[in-house]
């Protein structure tokens, strides 16, 4: 190694031994001028020259190993990496942690307002405890929402994301720690109210579950296609609004239907309880199901 | 605003790159944005900037290659051009498209010395 700049660290074992630590953050440099004949036990791969050294300059020392009059020692390094692609393989963990242990994960993602936290109170009292469930919440600021699930008797736990708009992979995988997960259980995560960025965010997730209200406009789904683009199933809620409102249901579910035309659609409404059957038997069938292919993998694997 | 979260992965990128390559400075970095990736590609630049100072990449010039979004139309069946997911096929009027391309975020190659 060279004692200059510790250069080529972590490549090199001289006689088979490996070299030196690299220096930590605040500690002293070492330096140390080479002595006359002596060399390096490996190539250079930096730009700067060496302290004199010997009386030469080395324009081959760049990581070109070239030179041109006049250029840089630049080079062009080709990537094609997916800028998402930390993310992803996070979402994936998650996704293979779900699907060994049976969990059934849904991602909810709607406008701030939407109904969420409500929506999800009703369903953790409907279910009862069959299958178990757990809530992660996200929001900006305060625990406000996994209080809300808490008392509602389900574990709950909260993640602010202070500046952040939307909850990531690694997030989740974190909560999913600190929650303990049960075999064959439910989890539901609870987005930060925004339409726009968590589309980008896989978080492990089996479904993207977006709920659109009523109150909102019936062009919700044009305007922000890119949500509605990534949900399998779309909740109208606070339909028992619809009678004081003046809110084309029909049009508002076929503007979903332009933006992603596969998309599912329930109509519901948190307090009087309409379409709440339709969903419940959505999320018990999917659970199931879970469960299902969890022991058909586990059998298909030797033992 | 997420920019911010994607100009961060771009950093991420570029600096498990550099380790890797051992280059000390990164002069340029190209990234392939498609059209319909929900990118605002100024916001974009402003959070690079903010991100990638006091970082092996500060003042590093960026360039962005926007990559125009395609589509299957599933009543016609032809790949049409698609600007918005919420547009009608331009052959037949459908709202049936497959978006096949034009929604990908790559770092495509980085100019490092």
């Amino acid at each position: 190694m060279c004692m200059t700049c510790g250069c080529g660290m972590g490549q090199t074992l001289i006689a088979g031994h490996a070299l030196q630590k690299p220096r930590k953050p605040g500690e002293a440099l070492r330096f140390r001028v080479h002595e006359e004949g002596a060399t390096h036990a490996q190539p250079h791969d930096h730009t700067h020259v060496h302290a004199p050294a010997h009386d030469t300059i080395d324009f081959g020392a760049g990581p070109a190993g070239a030179h041109a009059p006049g250029m840089s020692q630049s080079r062009m390094v080709r990537i094609e990496r997916d800028i998402l692609s930390k993310n992803n393989g996070y979402a994936d963990q998650n996704r293979r942690y779900f699907s060994a242990h049976g969990i059934f994960a849904l991602n909810l993602v709607s406008s701030p307002g939407s109904g969420k936290t409500t929506l999800l109170v009703k369903t953790v009292a409907a279910l009862n405890g069959t299958p178990p469930l757990a809530v992660i919440e996200g929001d900006q600021q305060t625990d406000n929402d996994a209080a809300r699930i808490r008392a509602a008797g389900a574990p709950a736990l909260q993640i602010n994301t202070g500046k952040g708009c939307h909850l990531d992979a690694h997030m989740v995988g974190q909560a999913m720690q600190q929650l303990g997960l049960q075999d064959d259980s439910l989890l539901l995560i609870e987005n930060v109210g925004n339409l726009v960025c968590p589309a980008g965010f896989d978080l492990g997730e089996a479904h993207k579950v977006v709920i659109f209200s009523v109150t909102e406009g019936e062009d919700k789904p044009l305007k922000y296609p890119d949500m509605f683009r990534a949900a399998d199933l779309m909740l109208l809620s606070k339909c028992d609004l619809l009678p004081h409102l003046d809110f084309d249901a029909d049009l508002a579910v076929a503007n979903a239907h332009r933006v992603h035309p596969g998309i599912r659609v329930i109509r519901v409404s948190a307090s009087s309880g309409a379409g709440m059957a339709e969903w419940l038997a959505w999320i018990t069938t999917a659970c199931r199901n879970a469960v299902v292919s969890k022991r058909r993998v586990a059998e298909a694997l030797p033992e | 605003m997420h920019e911010m979260s994607i100009a961060e992965s771009v950093l991420q990128i570029i600096e498990d790159t550099a380790r890797a390559e051992g280059c000390a400075r990164v002069k340029a970095v190209w990234l392939e944005i498609g059209q319909l990736a929900g990118v605002e590609k100024e916001s974009l630049r402003f959070c690079f900037d903010v991100v990638t100072r006091d970082s092996i990449a500060r003042d590093a010039r960026l360039e962005i290659i926007e990559t125009a979004g395609q589509g299957w139309c599933l009543e016609c069946a032809c790949n049409v051009a698609v600007t918005a997911r919420y547009e009608p096929c331009p052959n037949c009027g459908s709202f049936q498209i497959e978006v096949t391309g034009g929604d990908e975020m790559r770092v495509k190659e980085l100019e490092v010395e």
